[in-house]
């Protein structure tokens, strides 16, 4: 592999670019691996770069049925925050806070992780009192969270219309949130799992499991039988189709996530800013691009499309907030299948088939998560243990009636 | 943007709508009689299908019925609508997705 470093730029520089190593190498499927994990986005890459390189089990593969990334990981607007409510959530994601904190420099890979501070919007009385009730919950669970007054954010993002359908009454931010390079997130992991040894089988589908007596030994694929101690599954909106190859049911519905973005234009707005009532977020991309996003479209699906309902309702919602960006226009708008679970919590770990694990339930906000979903992941199938920052988050919570209800809690993910 | 046939008003814009979830789930005459794992069973699996799914609709901004709908989940083509209580249709799932 090359370094990526100053002095290697300059050097490959004076041989035109011509001898750079790959990122990673196409890889043809062996016959057994300790580890195989199904899903090349950035849970499943994060799971074989910890278990590579963390927990010591280096026969890894990860089987991609597109290409690395080409899942939501490559699709979201790049979110990242840690302001939750449950003690059980705050610790999840601030452990994955942390951990994006130094995984440009661990990986070698810029992952343009940009704090800039995550501005969460309230706009009535009783939104005030909720919002004040979560920064004290979040407070308390050592996290950086601060209230803000309608002057504060004013002077935080001048170009923001107060005076709104629904006014801004107030807000608070995290100034530790903010956005990182979701490509640059899948590839540097992909790089970093290849580099320990993890080969990255793209263009290899699953389609079914060996399994007897109650064990997984093994994956069926486009590409051929492999045989497996053990397998984990990260496949995001197909989660409900591959556990179905292993009769397993999950309380999951899919659903297609937009974003779109504008024309690029010149720095206009240094933070994320998210209004939780009318359902819109938006932040400014490093090219200049207006970034923004809402809800799911409301029905099951599996197209990566998402209907012009959604859009318009995007655009209405920014355009209240941010009057001035009706000049822009739109370049591009597209959508991931996101796998919502009933409390839009993620759900991770055992499966009631042995050696099977899983990481699914992102739903609209996994891209956060994916450095703790993979270190996580990683241990648990590594010790065959759940790893104690999960345990809340298993499937059977279900059934125990423990749910983590995020949505309730905060009124939306992302 | 869906168009859906609703039985009484004929074909409205999808934003007339709301959706209600996976159809023909049948809630357990008696909750307190059957265990946990079948009361969460109830309550939050779901079929979940790359392709036909049997769903609800109320046509919220119209007559304010319920309404099931056939529809495919990945091209979105609605295959059939039918009242509330009737059983599924039947499609051959193959079938529908070419
Ligand atoms: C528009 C949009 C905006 C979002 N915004 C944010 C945000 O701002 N912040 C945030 O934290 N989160 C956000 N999210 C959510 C976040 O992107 C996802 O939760 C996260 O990327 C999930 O990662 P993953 O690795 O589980 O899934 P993916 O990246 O989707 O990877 C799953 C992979 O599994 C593969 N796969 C599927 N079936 C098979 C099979 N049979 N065999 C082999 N491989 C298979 C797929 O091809 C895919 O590459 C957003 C999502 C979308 C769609
Ligand atoms: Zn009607």
């Amino acid at each position: 592999m090359s370094h990526y470093s100053f002095f290697n730029l300059a050097k490959k520089a004076l041989g035109g670019h011509k001898n750079w190593a790959p990122a990673w190498r196409r890889a043809t499927p062996q016959k057994h691996y300790d580890v195989v994990i199904i899903g090349g986005g950035g849970h499943g890459l994060a799971t074989a770069y910890y278990l590579a390189t963390k927990y010591g089990v280096g026969n890894v593969a990860v089987l991609e049925k597109g290409w690395v990334g080409g899942g939501n990981t490559g699709r979201n607007t790049q979110v990242v925050r840690s302001n939750y409510f449950y003690p059980e959530s705050a610790a999840f994601y601030d452990h994955s806070l942390k951990l994006y904190e130094s995984l440009s420099r661990e990986l070698n890979f810029n992952l343009m992780l940009s704090q800039r501070g995550h501005l969460s919007l309230a706009h009535s009385e009783h939104e005030m009192e909720i919002m004040r009730r979560n920064v004290n919950a979040i407070s308390l669970n050592g996290i950086d969270a601060r209230e803000l007054s309608p002057a504060e954010i004013k002077k935080r993002v001048p170009l923001i219309n107060l005076n709104a359908r629904y006014p801004v009454l107030g807000g608070f931010v995290q100034p530790r949130g903010g956005i990182a390079r979701h490509d640059a997130v899948a590839w540097g992991l992909a790089r970093g799992a290849y580099n320990a040894g993890v080969d990255i089988i793209e263009n290899c589908a699953l389609t079914g499991f060996d399994i007897s007596g109650g064990r997984v030994t093994g994956v069926q694929t486009s590409k051929g039988a492999i045989s497996a101690g053990s397998v984990g599954v990260a496949v995001a909106g197909h989660s409900s189709e591959v556990a179905r190859m292993a009769d397993l049911k999950l309380p999951i519905t899919s659903m297609s996530l937009q974003a779109m973005v504008t024309e690029p234009i010149k720095p206009v707005l240094d933070t994320a800013v998210i209004s939780p009532t009318i359902h819109m977020y938006v932040s400014q991309s490093d090219r200049g691009e207006i970034v923004l996003g809402g809800g799911a479209d409301v029905y099951n699906s599996y197209a990566q499309r998402g209907g012009m309902r959604t859009i318009e309702d995007n655009v209405a919602a920014l355009l209240e907030l941010f009057p001035r960006f009706s000049r822009l226009k739109l370049m591009r708008q597209w959508a991931g299948v996101v796998d919502i679970s009933p409390d839009t919590s993620p759900i991770l770990g055992k499966t009631p088939i042995d050696n099977l694990y899983i990481n699914c339930g992102w739903g609209t906000g996994g891209f956060k998560a994916i450095p703790a979903g993979g270190d996580t992941m990683a241990y648990t199938i590594a010790h065959k243990t759940v790893h104690p920052l999960i345990n809340a988050f298993d499937l059977q919570r279900f059934e125990r009636g423990a749910l983590i209800d995020e949505s309730a809690a905060s009124g939306v993910a992302h | 943007m869906l168009q859906i046939t609703c039985p009484w008003c004929g074909p409205r814009n999808e934003t007339e709508f709301s959706f209600g979830g996976e159809s023909h789930i049948i809630r357990p005459v008696r909750p307190e009689s059957i265990s946990d794992r079948d009361w969460s069973d109830y309550q939050f699996l779901r079929e979940n299908p790359k392709g036909t799914h049997y769903e609800r609709w109320q046509h919220r901004f119209g007559c304010r019925q319920w309404i099931n709908v056939a529809r495919d989940t990945l091209s979105h083509e609605i295959y059939s609508v039918y009242p509330m209580g009737d059983p599924k249709p039947v499609f051959d799932r193959k079938e529908a997705l070419l």
